[in-house]
């Protein structure tokens, strides 16, 4: 290249960055944020985070699509990404971030994560899950615990049990509930919830490393194997714990027999707190939290935002504010306080958090050490939606009819098969 | 130039008879464009996603026949198929018979016919999502019929096919009967008014009796409406959507799914376009299947006429 023509270059390119500097300066940080956080404590927290936004100076639009856990959104998203203009934040989770990530959609924040050094701050479980190929391209809200049994003592204590702390336990102490006429296990019978059951049960039974083979990298021979059929005899056990009147039920309702004495304990999440708590119920006192049985195992359920590549000064560094906030201290403590889940970033302070948050950010300590943190499948952390959808059918056909354990695995391996 | 000079004595003769001529080409031409492009543009461009490796967006790499084969070894699919079975078999033969036997109490010349008419066909005035709403608080073991009627003191009465897997199909059956039939039965009575009285009063005379009138002239006189109900049911049992989501949510499991509800989940929540695309093409298929020989044998016959 001629000197002349470099030179050319150069003075274009200074044309082009001043002009590119300028515009900013006229258009504040602005975001669009895509989401299905439209009831409860999940809108207030929402509202927190918007003001919050708002007083950083920057512009936020709002764009919350209602209904069917995000079914609706999808759609909403596709539709925007195929059209060529995606919103800015869009609330995704697990597996759909790689794939969204692979399909050449999402920002890179390396930049600011560096600068924040987001490295240290999140578990390193939560660091696979919204990187992509080693660059960040999401930043997570919440973490949820799964593995969770939450008991009524009074009831447990008629029959003179605590909480169980392992499976054989578990199952001694609900035939003595039977014997007494209670129903040992509150339960929805929805697809998701039998899956919920199923996935503490694989992790108590089959282990740490079992879970990781079968639920997280598929393997076929983990699958089909003994452990596995143990695993849906003790789920075929449960089946036999749950009332009549289960199937189709909401899991706010199964965690309302709980509360009422009706049934002993229920295997959900930690947003069944939330009902205990709204219901002016005290943890420790007159609701029991307690892990279900495994080796210190912990399954994770987390809530983020994929970052859309999106074109404009203003809309990257609203996009930028928008990261950096959602991260910050501040946010994590009041928006999980508000939804029952625990900080995302590690080393928030807990004063404000109850005995039950406290039990599971120390356990999530421990379990990063132990090298024991679990993505949830039945939640969509460990797999993205065919696979998922596949466990969930299996699962659920065997927990409502009479399969044996045998058919059961081996339309396991079937259908993981043709989902993958 | 030609083409320019060739139809300018036409004009000249009179611009208007042109209009009149063209003017209803002209008022449909869009909305030929429109149905061309949006119904059968995307027919085919359905066909070409089932037979690509499309999961979470499109994707137009080929795959062949991968994706229905996908889909035809996948258990959920067999049960929606068979769901479609017998979901469509039973609601249009129940819709029918109930229809015509309606259709033929009402015609016995009865005292505020109106009225009744009225009602039985006000059901077709609802969507399918209340129809389903209202049917699944009605069916629900514990606030339902069974809660009722146990309440009354028929303490051992049961009524729970709402939440038994083998039986959740026949719900649909019941529900969507209850919307049809009314329809079904408006059908019917039209084509009874139509039936030539002087035959009737003929056979009277002859000493036929009526269930022989009927039998034997009334009902082989209408045999088009039965053709037509039944096409008009079935397209209506194939598309079965919002009846599902809303009576049973293809619950208990699966087990109350239809393909609809088979492609809307594939597609829209597994991210398995591809899946989704191929049962699509094949509900279009058992469509056609139905339809084809319909307009085939309607054609035959304006043909004849």
């Amino acid at each position: 290249m001629s000197k002349k023509a470099n030179l050319f270059l150069n003075g274009a390119g200074a044309l082009l960055l001043s002009a590119a500097l300028s515009a900013p300066a006229a258009a504040a940080p602005e975001v669009e944020v895509l989401h299905y956080w439209t009831s409860g404590g999940e809108a207030k927290a929402v509202t927190a985070l918007k003001q919050d936004y708002e007083a950083a100076g920057g512009k936020w639009i709002d764009a919350p699509v209602a209904g069917g856990g995000g079914d609706a959104q999808a759609a909403v998203l596709r539709s925007r990404v195929l059209a060529g203009d995606p919103p800015a934040a869009v609330q995704i989770k697990g597996p759909n971030i790689q794939e969204w990530a692979a399909a050449g959609a999402l920002a890179n924040l390396n930049e600011l994560a560096a600068k924040e050094s987001w490295d240290s701050l999140l578990p390193p479980l939560l660091q696979e899950i919204v990187k992509y190929e080693g660059n960040y391209v999401a930043v997570p809200v919440n973490i949820h615990r799964v593995d969770w049994i939450w008991a009524n003592p009074e009831v447990l204590a008629k029959v003179g049990a605590g909480v169980p702390t392992t499976w054989d336990e578990f199952n001694e102490t609900a035939d003595k509930l039977m014997a007494a006429g209670i129903t040992p296990l509150a339960h929805g019978g929805q697809a998701w919830q039998d899956a919920t059951i199923f996935e503490t049960v694989v992790l108590g039974i089959g282990g740490i490393e079992f879970y990781n083979k079968a639920l997280v990298q598929l393997d076929e021979d983990a699958l089909t194997s003994d452990t596995m059929k143990a695993v849906f005899d003790q789920m075929r056990k449960m089946r036999g714990y749950v009332d009549p009147g289960f199937p189709g039920r909401d899991w706010n309702l199964a965690t309302a027999m709980v509360m009422r004495g009706e049934a002993a304990m229920q295997i959900m999440g930690d947003w069944a707190k939330g009902e205990f708590v709204a219901a002016g119920k005290e943890p420790g006192k007159d609701f029991i939290c307690a892990p279900t049985p495994s080796d210190k195992g912990y399954i994770l359920n987390s809530d983020s935002f994929a970052l859309f590549s999106v074109t404009g000064d203003d809309k990257s560094e609203g996009q930028q504010l928008f990261a950096s906030l959602i991260l910050g201290e501040s946010f994590q403590e009041t928006f999980n306080l508000f939804k029952g889940s625990i900080p995302a970033r590690l080393g928030v302070p807990q004063d404000n958090f109850d005995s039950c948050a406290i039990r599971s950010m120390d356990d999530l300590d421990a379990a990063i050490e132990n090298d024991s943190l679990v993505g949830s499948m039945a939640h969509e952390i460990a797999q993205a939606g065919s696979v998922r959808g596949a466990f969930l059918d299996v699962v659920t056909e065997h927990f409502n009819s009479d399969m044996s354990s045998e058919e059961a695995v081996e339309q396991l391996a079937e259908a993981i098969e043709l989902a993958k | 130039m030609s083409a320019t000079h060739a139809p300018s004595s036409t004009a000249r003769r009179s611009p208007l008879a042109w209009l009149q001529w063209n003017l209803p080409k002209l008022v449909v031409a869009p909305s030929f464009a429109l149905t061309l492009f949006f119904v059968y543009g995307f027919v085919i461009w359905t066909g070409y996603m089932s037979l690509s490796k499309s999961r979470m967006l499109p994707n137009y790499e080929w795959a062949g026949l991968e994706q229905y084969s996908k889909l035809w070894r996948m258990t959920p699919w067999h049960v929606a198929i068979e769901n479609l079975l017998i979901f469509g078999g039973l609601f249009i033969v129940i819709a029918i018979v109930l229809g015509c036997l309606m259709a033929i109490l009402l015609d016995q010349k009865i005292r505020a016919e109106g009225v009744l008419r009225t009602i039985y066909l006000y059901p077709m005035a609802i969507s399918f999502i209340v129809t389903g709403t209202a049917w699944k608080w009605i069916l629900n073991p514990s606030l339902g019929l069974q809660k009722l009627i146990q309440d009354l003191g028929w303490t051992s009465f049961e009524f729970n096919w709402l939440v038994d897997r083998d039986m959740a199909v026949y719900t649909l059956v019941i529900a969507a009967v209850w919307q049809g039939t009314g329809f079904v039965m408006a059908l019917f009575l039209a084509a009874l008014r139509g039936v030539d009285q002087e035959i009737i009063k003929a056979a009277y005379l002859d000493g036929a009796s009526t269930w022989k009138i009927y039998t034997g002239i009334i009902l082989p006189s209408i045999r088009p409406v039965f053709l037509s109900a039944t096409v008009i049911l079935a397209h209506m049992a194939v598309k079965s959507f919002d009846l599902v989501v809303a009576l049973t949510g293809g619950g208990p499991g699966y087990h109350s799914t239809l393909p609809a509800n088979f492609m809307y989940e594939m597609t829209f929540r597994r991210n398995q376009i591809g899946i989704g695309a191929a049962s699509a093409m094949m509900m279009l298929a058992t469509v056609m299947a139905i339809m084809i020989p319909y307009l085939y044998s309607e054609l035959r016959e304006k043909k004849r006429d």
